[in-house]
């Protein structure tokens, strides 16, 4: 295989592998390798204490082009190996890549239970709302009505508000980030590696062949202040910059409020990542943006649970086990608890 | 206990096989595998097998709802756990109904008198007015029927417990009037009692008490003139314990994972009849085993896969159903070419097929059942010991040869138990993985083969050694990085290829290294038989005691039959080629239509024949008997 690299010019040369990139041209995977590749090297991280697992699909050939351990592993499974694995290395940093289709429709019921376990993984989700690598059929994110090639007369499938279903599953970490958005990418990124336990970063990612301008009304400039909102831990909801804000009604409803002479930020809501609660309504501001009065997209870091992890519990039980039994020895073992002697 | 033997008269038995049922809740599990113990410990062999009811809690006195356990000893070698049985002790109607065609014409049933009310006859549905005890539908039989219910609470008269409680102990009333029927002592089972029951004085003394007068009853009943003898089998010298196929690969894997020095991964989801191999595991933290319930089949498998490439001993395990649903990562495994064992404790099948049955009938599953072509080493176990000793050899195969491999084994031998004279640690074999950089004790040659590993730069992941195997480098290890999947490999840099050429090198390297396996195997030798001769019946996998007992018989008689029972289905071994060639027939006895037979045939180009049979019941020694007296009335291939 040729090892030149033609497509892209990373400045941050030392975790790339020698593998050529081959995303198409101005695919949003593009922004989202740059961001991993700088995190991780101002991370001060060794690669060969990194491994990057993956499924299949566009985003899942993430792992060759890091110069990192890695499995390009099957399709919806990724969380179950990084289980498998986390299990037996706790001492590794361990990242996992996947997409709306790998990690919801062929994987979602692996995703839900790597959540519920908090196994400590960072987990980037790649949504695009299509199935790229197939070319072109609707995804489990997809919004109805959506015309692809398996859906000539619109998709009649309800997507999945994604981080409203990982809130369900319990999950200990949950934010939102965009590829076109570096630094607020970057700034998700480092929070995830920081959390100890699953952190789940959903990036919306633009598929310029298959469904380009999918997220378009969150990032385009003329678009982005109406339609988005970023929330910071200890900051009052606002957006529009700053003119518009969000408060909860006595009846626990979020409502959009316009800050000027009747509301002023203070009668905002004011984020706390802590708060579960809170986090259940804020996963919920999923709104069709084309419809009128929508509420805007929140990005940022939702929910942070420090629950322990699925290997610390692991790993603690087999501490104790052999705290009360002592280290197994294996002669034990063979004779069992009753033996005969004959002859 | 010493007890006179008054005026009743022994006779001795060479071998009995006796098989309790009752109802779930009688205890016959318990009563079962305490006479199994205690003629162990007398120096019997003994094989047994329970058979629980499909349901879990079924309507009582029910035929779904009866249990039974059926052991077989003996002072000679015992291989199975009996064609028929001598004895059948019947705790109600419906247990009587659901046995008595498994009882040998002639044969003593003990029946529980209080079992056979116009209820418990109704439930199991004999016709109305039926006295199956009384009628003399029983007459080719010796029935001895007992009020068991009646003689245990008048036993426990006086003891302060309530009637539930009381009639719990009637188990333990058979337990004693069998061991006085075959001459037992009671000091095992009292030894028993004792333990289970040391924090309840209550239960312990009316436990004990039943026990006692079952013994007495048999002594002291006009109605019982014979006991029977079974003298202590010619057993090797040793300390035994019990085991059963399940606990043989559990306790297999705690060992060839101690012995690789690693730390042991179990990825399993619970299924029918694998579960107790994780149920076993999970006991055994304390030797650096971690299980793992995954969400479904396919977590179970993957995440043993992601353990292994951690570098732990990556295991999983399942039945049918479960093995399909992990062909996909099966193939992973091949294509990342890592250290993986998949279990299969085979049932009767296809899809949810006879769950509690047992069947091997996923061979062909297991040789051919991935896309592409994925070859795995498949290895088979034929009794429970030799549980143990094949999952030592898949874990010892998988972690030197850097392959998943797959153990067959199957219900029969999953649940049956045997004694088994366990090795020691120190005697077990060394399992030495392909590391990098290898772990060189002294500058032996083996070492400085291996080092081929870690000197090229950039490390090379799928370089191979003179076996065609590849390097198994950590994460962790600092300039060792490299990306595996399931694309297809580059020769030696596992780089992502769409080369044609490259592609079906692969395909060869992957098959070769598979092939090549078959050098490690022990030299194939006969179980039993002449080395040439008119007949060679090959079995593999649970078959084995039934082919074994009516080999051994077909020799005594005369017959040039030998017996060779495969334990490596998938490469075949070396020798099995020149074997068959010595034989004029070949008979392979399955519990499938032919799926071995029909390996060996495409194989070896040998005319072989099968008995074949796909009824969830292992064979009788007598089938295999009769299939190989028929065989050799019939001409030869060569003659015809």
């Amino acid at each position: 295989m040729s090892t030149t690299n033609g497509t892209i010019a990373p400045e941050k040369v030392d975790f790339s592998s020698d593998q050529e990139v081959r995303w198409c041209p101005g695919c949003g995977d593009y922004s989202i390798l740059k961001q991993v590749e700088t995190l991780l090297e101002q991370s001060g991280r060794k690669k060969e204490e990194i491994v990057f697992i993956s499924g299949i699909g566009c985003s899942s050939r993430f792992p060759y082009y890091l110069d990192t351990y890695g499995i390009h592993g099957i399709h919806g499974r990724a969380p179950a190996i990084v289980s498998g694995l986390r299990s037996v290395r706790p001492d590794l940093s361990v990242w996992m890549i996947t997409g709306d289709g790998d990690a919801l429709s062929i994987g979602g019921n692996h995703i839900i239970h790597l959540l519920r376990r908090n196994v400590d993984v960072n987990i980037l989700l790649f949504n695009n709302e299509i199935y790229g690598l197939t070319k072109g059929q609707y995804s489990p994110t997809s919004p109805e009505g959506a015309v692809t090639r398996s859906t000539p007369m619109g998709s009649i499938d309800h997507p999945f508000n994604p981080l409203a279903l990982f809130k369900g599953a319990d999950a200990t970490f949950i934010a939102r980030a965009m590829d076109r958005d570096p630094k607020q990418l970057r700034e998700v990124l480092a929070r995830a590696d920081a959390h100890r336990g699953a952190s789940m970063v959903e990036i919306y990612q633009n598929c310029n062949v298959f469904n380009d301008g999918a997220f378009e009304i969150f990032t385009d400039k003329a678009t982005k202040p109406m339609h988005t909102l970023f929330v910071e831990h200890g900051k009052p909801l606002t957006f529009a910059n700053g003119t518009k804000g969000i408060c909860i009604s006595s009846e626990m409803k979020p409502r959009i409020i316009d800050i000027g002479p009747d509301f002023s930020p203070n009668d905002c809501w004011v984020h706390d990542e802590r708060d579960n609660f809170k986090a259940s309504i804020l996963v919920r501001l999923f709104d069709d943006p084309r419809k009128e009065n929508a509420f805007p997209r929140p990005f940022g870091v939702f929910y942070v649970n420090d629950r322990v992890t699925h290997e610390e519990k692991l790993n603690a039980q087999l501490a104790r086990a052999r705290e009360l039994k002592g280290d197994g020895d294996l002669d034990k073992l063979l004779s069992g608890e009753r033996t005969w002697t004959i002859g | 206990m010493d007890k006179t033997l008054h005026h009743k008269h022994i006779e001795e038995r060479e071998n009995v096989v006796i098989l309790f049922a009752g109802d779930s809740g009688d205890g016959i599990q318990l009563t079962g595998s305490q006479f199994t113990d205690t003629n162990a410990l007398f120096g019997n062999d003994v094989s047994t097998f329970p058979n629980f009811p499909a349901e879990i809690r079924a309507p009582q006195g029910t035929l779904a709802g009866v249990s039974g356990f059926q052991l077989h000893f003996g002072s000679v070698e015992i291989f199975t756990p009996g064609d028929q049985s001598d004895v059948l002790v019947a705790m109600n109607a419906a247990a009587l109904k659901a046995n008595l065609s498994k009882l040998k014409k002639g044969g003593i049933i003990i029946a529980n008198s209080d079992g056979f009310d116009p209820r418990n006859l109704r439930l199991a549905g004999y016709p109305e007015g039926a006295e199956p005890l009384h009628d003399g539908i029983l007459a080719n039989y010796t029935v001895h029927a007992i009020d068991v219910t009646k003689m245990t609470r008048n036993a426990l008269a006086d003891v302060q417990l309530g009637m539930k409680e009381k009639d719990r102990c009637k188990n333990m009333f058979v337990l004693g009037f069998i061991n006085w029927m075959y001459s037992r002592s009671l000091d095992n089972s009292e030894a028993f009692l004792q333990r289970k029951f040391s924090k309840q004085p209550d239960i312990l003394e009316a436990n004990h008490r039943a026990l006692q007068a079952g013994y007495n009853y048999g002594d002291t009943s006009e109605t019982f003139t014979t006991r029977f003898e079974v003298k202590p089998a010619p057993m090797p010298k040793g300390t035994y314990r019990s085991i059963t196929g399940n606990q043989g690969i559990a306790l297999g894997l705690v060992a060839a994972a101690q012995r690789a020095g690693l730390d042991l991964f179990y990825g399993s989801y619970p299924i029918t009849p694998a579960s107790d191999i994780l149920h076993e595991l999970s006991r055994h933290k304390n030797f650096g085993v971690k299980t793992f319930q995954a969400e479904d089949e396919i977590a179970a498998i993957c995440s043993a896969i992601g353990a292994s490439y951690g570098g732990a001993l990556g295991v999983t395990a399942s039945s049918g159903p479960g093995i399909a649903l992990k062909g996909e990562a099966l193939g992973l495994a091949v294509m990342l070419e890592i250290p993986l064992v998949v279990i299969n404790v085979q049932r009767g099948g296809p899809s949810t097929g006879l769950p509690t049955k047992t069947e091997q009938a996923d061979l062909w599953q297991a040789v051919f059942g991935r896309n592409g072509e994925a070859p795995v080493p498949v290895i088979a176990a034929s009794t429970p010991i030799d549980c143990f000793e094949m999952v030592f050899e898949a874990a010892q195969i998988a972690l030197e040869c850097m392959t998943p491999v797959m153990l067959l084994s199957d219900g029969y031998i999953a649940n049956g138990a045997e004694p088994w004279r366990f090795p020691q640690a120190k005697d077990l074999g060394a399992i030495k993985p392909p590391f990098v950089p290898p772990v060189i004790a002294s500058s032996d040659a083996g070492g400085e083969k291996r080092s081929l590993f870690h000197m090229t730069e950039p490390f090379l992941p799928y370089v191979r050694d003179e076996r065609g195997v590849r390097p198994w480098a950590l994460p962790g290890q600092a300039g060792m990085q490299h990306r595996i999947g399931g694309l297809e490999k580059e020769d030696r840099t596992g780089n992502v290829s769409y080369d044609p050429v490259n592609h079906e090198k692969m395909v060869r390297l992957r098959a070769d290294k598979v092939a090549r396996i078959a050098d490690r195997f022990r030299p194939i030798r006969l179980d039993s038989g002449p080395d040439r001769g008119d007949l060679l019946v090959v079995g593999w996998g649970s078959t084995y005691g039934a082919i074994r007992t009516a080999a051994l018989r077909l020799q005594e008689e005369g017959h040039a039959v030998a017996h060779v029972h495969l334990r490596h289905l998938f490469p075949f071994n070396k020798g099995l080629r020149d074997l068959l060639k010595r034989y004029d027939r070949v008979l392979v006895p399955e519990m499938n239509s032919g799926q071995l037979r029909h390996m060996l045939r495409a194989e070896f180009l040998v005319d072989a024949r099968g008995l074949n049979k796909v009824q969830g019941l292992p064979f009788t020694s007598e089938e295999v008997h009769a299939a190989a007296m028929e065989l050799l009335r019939t001409p030869t291939p060569a003659e015809a």
